[in-house]
């Protein structure tokens, strides 16, 4: 299968972030699965005309391209133009390029959220008029509309986070060369449901402190960051803490608040990231799937239930009080 | 005189485009075009100043932390507090293993791979370049990539991943670091420093380190077979193809000075004239943009604190979305070269006496860091107390002009903050490959790079000329934060 992977606007994160890859051996892994990577910007040999030709030849669709990777919103700005990014050496706008090359692809796949939604790049005012490929925020359209279907008769897939974890990519790229990806595996906004169906939460290291409402007031505390600090890890779809990032490593672990990156229009949330917002005291965005009352009514009584430990090393940056030690056996 | 218009570029970071004019078989002029514009400057106006450490990160996926530390510099710097001990050593290490992981992926990914081109097979090096370096299929590939990776496991045990972290704080770093953490850092770190002495330089990083001549060099290159080690392999292409005679540029080297631990820092920030005894202070107020080439409305170079960014796609003459940044109207290089030179190692300095600026001399001084950086990440980790604290915590002004200055990997990165009524009244960033990638500023004069390719001879098939490639590719640039 032949891979093509173009940058547009963003910041190349998420091919850095695939080069994490946990993988002895990432290249291989494509290889051996198949897939052949025609043009990668940060790994092919190719520059200049050597490229064009290729994409060229794709975009004609004399070389078949299977799995059409794009990652970086589609700039349609200024006035329609394109022109916030004409591929080099070109002189056409990429999104020109990549809707040539997305009527031939098998597959067409948006890495990050930035090719999935627009996502950062559509920050503010949107300067540049970024979207997605089939998405603009949480509505479907994007550039290539809402009824765009790849040749294999998929919807674009959303590899969308910001950036993606390398698995998410590498998975995806196998599961499509090995025939195990499917439309139905893809959830109502076109993601591998194999991560979005997970909720950040899941498996977060602070889920003590979350049970009873123990929250961090500062950056360096331990204690839950929903309440006062921005996190969105009961909402937002991801398996971030089922499945390390660099290791050992979420965002949660690594001091902070999740931002809710895998989701359409995280980039603008209405308050500042790193601050929850609240009405009356309560968070307005509750973990999915909790009603509201119920939501109240146990932070209500955990609140009150806290063990003295995990109150104290809540606003600690280390634990200042280590768990009691029971004896083993029947309690 | 022919033109020759190059890209995409593609083993550097972000979209690129030269424009050559050819006259006689060699470059009369370039011209360096940014094509991408995404706005960051735009976006951050009128947030909330914190916001700016969710943003900016986000221009460059390869230079992310640096762009973290230069936001919570100026956040610092505009709160007017002090990271504790710990906090200044947690985000040390940070930005530096960012800024080794940068100048491991340019080495084996993004500029090896072209003395791996069929272009040069015959030479006496080919056959051990293309099995270690092709593109994709070398086995460089195959054997960097996961040391690369296990290297920023420091990313995921101390700023939660890679990149786009939040970890790095006004105040310090939001993880703080246990006495486990600090046995799994130093093992990380051993890992890696076992990986560069065995494959990248065949011997100790502090025998490298204390290289302090070109005789020196000489020497060292003398008493090791070509292919023994990767750098030996480059020393012994850099000599073949005189790569020290290859993209010269202003000679005017740059630093913001890295490193901030306990007030003092490990590179010295500061400007270098080649041909000057000493560094001399750079002064910050000193900086200027130009938007003379750029496709931004015009105005007189300015200040960053003035500066302003405003699109204009139709203007005239304008062919890059990159604003010229100027020092006293200068035109300077920055990278891990000016580092280097401005910090006064004698290695660098007897090197650049003698070529200046050019292609060996900037992948030198990346290596070099390797055995420079390392040792004092691991005294940092060393030093770490757990239990004392990570954070300070502050709070942030209503109005305030202010500035984070740090190095990047590929060379000086700044951002310059003024708030007004709580919120971001103008964010302006200058990247260092904004530095070394700017167009012609008002008097005309060429950026970097533009004169680097000045003069360079042009096969007449050369389609992709690859001397070009190699000066391009020396730089390192990062072009997604040229523009951002």
């Amino acid at each position: 299968m032949n891979l093509v992977w173009l940058q547009s606007g963003g910041c190349g994160g998420c091919t850095m972030s695939m080069l994490c890859s946990s993988s002895r051996d990432l290249l291989g892994l494509l290889r051996n699965a198949g897939i052949h990577v025609l043009w990668h910007p940060s790994l092919s040999e190719q520059s200049g005309t050597e490229a064009l030709d290729v994409l060229q030849a794709c975009a004609d669709g004399r070389i078949p391209v299977d799995l059409l990777c794009i990652e970086g919103a589609m700039l349609r700005g200024p006035n329609g133009s394109g022109r916030f990014h004409l591929l080099a050496g070109s002189g056409r706008p990429m999104t020109e390029w990549v809707a040539a090359l997305a009527r031939h692809a098998r597959h067409t796949l948006a890495i990050g959220s930035c090719a999935a939604w627009g996502g950062i790049t559509a920050g503010s005012f949107n300067p540049t008029d970024a979207c997605g490929l089939q998405y603009e925020g949480d509505v479907p359209g994007g550039l290539l509309g809402a009824h765009y279907r790849s040749a294999s008769g998929m919807p674009v897939i959303n590899v969308a986070g910001c950036p993606t974890h390398p698995d998410w990519v590498t998975d995806t790229l196998l599961g499509l060369a090995l025939d195990s990806l499917h439309h139905a595996d893809l959830d109502a906004l076109g993601r591998p449901r194999f991560y979005a169906d997970q909720l950040v939460h899941h498996g977060c290291s602070r889920n003590e402190f979350y049970e009873f409402k123990a929250s961090a007031e500062k950056p360096s505390d331990l204690g839950c960051m929903m309440e006062h600090m921005g996190c969105k890890g009961t909402q937002a779809h991801a398996d971030c803490n089922t499945r390390p990032w660099n290791g050992s490593g979420s965002c949660t672990s690594g001091g902070y608040a999740c931002i809710s990156c895998t989701e359409p229009g995280f980039e603008e949330p209405g308050h500042p990231f790193t601050q929850t917002p609240k009405l009356a005291g309560i968070p307005i965005g509750l973990p999915s799937d909790m009603p509201k009352a119920w939501f109240v009514a146990l932070a209500a009584l955990s609140k009150s239930a806290t063990p003295q430990r995990v109150r104290d090393n809540a606003v600690a940056d280390h634990p200042v009080i280590a768990p009691a030690i029971r004896r083993t056996g029947l309690k | 005189m022919s033109r020759l218009v190059l890209g995409p570029f593609n083993r550097v970071e972000g979209d690129l485009e030269v424009t050559l004019d050819i006259d006689g078989g060699r470059i009369r002029s370039a011209r360096v075009n940014s094509p991408l514009y995404r706005g960051f400057e735009q976006i951050l106006a009128g947030k909330d100043p914190r916001d700016a450490l969710v943003f900016v990160p986000r221009i460059c996926g390869i230079c992310s932390v640096s762009q973290s530390a230069a936001a919570a510099a100026a956040l610092r710097d505009a709160m007017g507090i002090r990271p504790p001990p710990n906090g200044e050593r947690a985000a040390s290490l940070v930005l530096a293993t960012e800024n080794l992981a940068d100048h491991f992926t340019h080495f084996y990914l993004f500029f090896m791979a072209d003395f791996a081109r069929e272009a040069y097979a015959g030479r006496r090096w080919f056959d051990a370049a293309q099995a270690r370096f092709k593109a994709v299929k070398g086995s460089a590939a195959a054997d960097a990539l996961p040391a690369r990776a296990a290297f920023l496991q420091i990313m995921g045990l101390l700023a939660g991943k890679w990149p786009h972290s939040l970890s790095l704080q006004p105040g310090g770093s939001a993880r703080a670091i246990s006495s486990a953490d600090k046995i799994r850092l130093f093992a990380l770190l051993s890992e890696f420093r076992s990986w560069l002495e065995r494959r990248l330089f065949g011997d100790r990083l502090e025998v490298i380190a204390a290289l302090d001549s070109a005789q020196a060099l000489d020497n060292w290159q003398a008493a090791r077979a070509p292919a023994s080690s990767d750098f030996r392999l480059f020393l012994e292409i850099a000599d073949d193809l005189r790569l020290q005679d290859l993209g010269r540029a202003s000679d005017l080297f740059i630093s913001n000075g890295a490193y901030t631990v306990d007030q003092a820092v490990l590179f010295v920030r500061g400007r270098w004239q080649l041909g000057e005894q000493h560094a001399r202070p750079l002064d910050p107020a000193s900086i200027t943009e130009d938007a003379h080439s750029a496709w931004m409305a015009d105005s007189p170079p300015l200040h960053p604190h003035r500066g302003q960014t405003l699109p204009d796609a139709d203007k005239p003459d304008a062919y890059t979305w990159c604003k010229a940044p100027r020092l006293d109207g200068a035109v300077a290089e920055c990278g891990a070269l000016a580092r280097q030179l401005v910090d006064g190692h004698p290695l660098m300095r007897d090197l650049a006496v003698a070529s200046g600026g050019n292609v060996r001399n900037r992948v030198i001084a990346r290596l070099l860091e390797f055995a420079r950086v390392i040792p004092a990440m691991e005294q940092w980790i060393r030093e770490i107390q757990p239990g004392e604290p990570f954070c300070t915590q502050g709070t942030i002004p209503d109005e305030a002009e202010s500035c984070g200055l740090v190095e990047a990997a590929r060379g000086a990165l700044g951002h310059w903050l003024v708030i007004r009524k709580g919120r971001i009244a103008n964010y302006q960033i200058i990247a260092p490959t904004t530095w070394n990638f700017s167009p012609r500023d008002a008097g005309g004069t060429p950026g970097p790079l533009e004169q680097a390719l000045a003069g360079i001879a042009i096969g007449e098939h050369e389609r992709v000329p690859l001397a070009v490639q190699h000066v391009v590719r020396s730089f390192d640039p990062c072009m997604v934060c040229t523009v951002h």
